[in-house]
């Protein structure tokens, strides 16, 4: 079952190249075949899963070529667990879009799989250069999708997204280039060995690259000071892809949590650990002014975005506590918030849609159609990001909480508490002017079809199963946190020849 | 030879920075593009520099030019330019939609702002 490794970049890599073929063809077929394709994606994910969880690092070597010269996929329980969640979300996304959204442009469905490749390749390599290549096959594809349907404000959100990240590429492969050239050579396990045993006159210039690197992964993971293309790109952007845009964040935490555990973690001698004092600052401070940007935004989609950055601060914090029960913690934080705000950015469309002239600024006017069910989502999504019990968000945060050290406790404490007292005033505010400062819903307005509940459902609906399934999914994103922690095994498990890991 | 290149590549991406924070769309693409040219100088040079020496490893040849920064750089060469053509067509089309060349044109925004 080697070969199943390969299988979630190229599995939505053919189907993107399928939907090439006739680019303006019947939307039925598209459609088919998008969520076929996203469906067997799960499924494969899922397979992964369960053949990580055997605790084995397995890898897959392109072309043969063995490691460290050829390039590697590998496999361990966090990079399943990363492909695992994007398949869900993009299931849900794309059952949403199904509705109605993928006609507003052309090809949405080819450029969606195309964006669902280099996420998945993002997570699954082993080579840093092959982490720059998937970084830019979802971004060209994120870029285009941004822009889907048109019209002014995605115009200019487009132009300072696509300006900010060439810019981020230039950076990344600078950053690359003094790695390169001060290590020799670009597998991630390789080069954890190299740091261990490099030259002291190369340190610093190692280590000025290894900086650069964190600022290229805190621009796509939206650390404080470059985080200010979020809330508009994602708030203009359409709702599925806003929604698939949930992970793209994460996968600039995954790239730092990977990175700055392996290859400087507690193995690289001098420059062990040596980020992570300074991230624990910036992931603060972004979960203070996402606390603060949620309580002034005036339009649900914005809000939403601001409730990812606190998310992202979260999440960093618990990168930057660098200690296996904080990484457990937020392993399982993220899955739930990966997936309840794609939910949200889903659910605000939705809104935004029955309420006519009024979209979705928060401000009093038509009520929507359908206020039991809507209200409903709503209710559910908001108690969940807050981390409300009995939802998962609240298992999510009092597993970080309680894992905080008694010298972080004051500030991680406060921070996260009142950046959640701030989304709750906020979206208790906004759901209270959407909900109930309403005017009576149009009768005859639109109502939510099939495919929107269907994808609404799959996300909100995910939080429960969470909280159900918390002890399963507890006991494997612990298990991913020590094997995260465990660089030896892992060089070992991509570096000994003895392993025969690359099927041919 | 390195200080020449050295020199070269810095001022390239200095120009290249300076251009690209400038206001308008088109000074934002040619910065753009010359950082990436500047990247592509400095990702060549990652290797160390070496004048004829072979890239492919052949009996009775023992002095050698690193072949790993040509491939990647052939890598970054193609995604800068497929970046570069983009970035044209996206810049031509918020003039159009915009109706100027101003990255922070602030029209847009008023014109929302305004049906409040």
């Amino acid at each position: 079952m080697h070969h199943l490794i390969i299988l979630p970049i190229l599995l939505p890599l053919l189907s993107g190249l399928l939907m090439l073929v006739k680019r303006d063809s019947a939307v039925l077929p598209r459609r088919a075949i998008a969520l076929v394709s996203t469906a067997l994606l799960l499924a494969v994910s899922a397979m992964l899963v369960v053949q990580s969880d055997s605790g084995d690092i397995t890898y897959y070597a392109l072309g043969d070529w063995q490691p460290p010269f050829g390039i590697v996929l590998v496999l361990d329980r966090l990079s399943a667990l990363m492909v695992c969640l994007t398949s869900f979300l993009a299931l849900g996304s794309v059952a949403y879009a199904c509705a109605g959204d993928d006609r507003k442009g052309s090809n949405f469905h080819g450029l969606f799989q195309l964006q669902l490749m280099g996420i998945n390749g993002a997570f699954l390599t082993g080579d840093i250069f092959n982490l720059f290549v998937f970084f830019e096959v979802l971004l060209i594809a994120s870029y285009s999708l941004l822009m889907h349907g048109g019209g002014k404000e995605r115009t200019q959100a487009g132009f300072h997204y696509v300006a900010l990240n060439l810019a981020g590429s230039a950076m990344f492969l600078i950053a690359l280039g003094v790695l390169y050239g001060t290590t020799g050579t670009l597998n991630m396990a390789d080069m954890s060995q190299k740091v261990a045993a490099l030259d002291p006159d190369r340190l610093g210039l190692l280590k000025a690259g290894a900086f650069l690197l964190l600022v290229v992964f805190g621009l796509k993971a939206a650390i404080l000071p470059l985080y200010f293309w979020l809330p508009r790109a994602y708030s203009s952007a359409p709702a599925p892809v806003a929604a698939l845009f949930a992970i793209m964040t994460k996968v600039g935490i995954y790239a730092i949590l990977r990175v700055y555990t392996l290859i400087f973690g507690d193995s690289a001698g001098e420059l062990a650990n040596f980020v992570q004092p300074w991230l624990w600052w910036f992931a603060l401070a972004t979960l203070a002014l996402g606390g603060l940007g949620v309580l002034s935004a005036r339009d649900l989609r914005n809000q939403v975005a601001y409730l990812l950055l606190i998310s992202v601060g979260t999440l960093l914090v618990g990168v930057s506590m660098n200690r296996e029960a904080p990484i457990a913690a937020l392993l399982y934080y993220m899955i739930h918030t990966t997936l309840v705000s794609g939910g949200l950015f889903l659910l605000s469309d939705a809104i935004g849609e029955q309420r006519g002239k009024a979209g979705a600024r928060i401000v009093p006017g038509r009520g929507v159609t359908q206020p039991a069910l809507l209200g409903l989502f709503y209710f559910v999504g908001a108690a969940t990001i807050i981390g409300l019990p009995p939802f998962s968000g609240a298992i999510g945060k009092a597993l970080l909480l309680d894992s905080a050290l008694p010298s972080e406790q004051p500030w991680l404490w406060s921070l996260l508490l009142l950046s959640s007292l701030a989304g709750l005033v906020a979206m208790a505010r906004s759901g209270s002017t959407v909900f109930w400062k309403a005017g009576r819903g149009d009768n005859d307005g639109p109502r939510l079809k099939t495919a929107m509940l269907a994808g609404l459902i799959l996300l909100l609906g995910a939080s429960p199963i969470l909280s159900i399934l918390a002890g399963p999914i507890t006991r494997f994103t612990d298990a991913s946190a020590t094997q995260l922690l465990d660089q030896s095994a892992y060089s070992e498990a991509i570096l000994s020849p003895n392993v025969t890991g690359g099927d041919s | 030879m390195e200080a020449l290149f050295a020199t070269v590549t810095g001022f390239l991406a200095a120009s290249g920075l300076y251009l690209a924070l400038r206001g308008r769309t088109f000074p934002v693409v040619v910065g753009l593009t010359l950082l990436s040219y500047a990247v592509n100088l400095f990702l060549f040079s990652t290797g160390g520099l070496t004048t004829n020496g072979a890239a492919v490893i052949r009996d009775g040849v023992d002095y050698y030019a690193d072949p790993l920064p040509q491939a990647l750089v052939l890598t970054a060469i193609v995604i800068g330019f497929a970046m570069t053509a983009f970035s044209v067509i996206l810049a031509m089309r918020v003039r159009g939609d915009l109706g100027s060349d101003q990255v922070n044109d602030q029209r847009g925004e008023e014109s929302k702002e305004d049906k409040s």
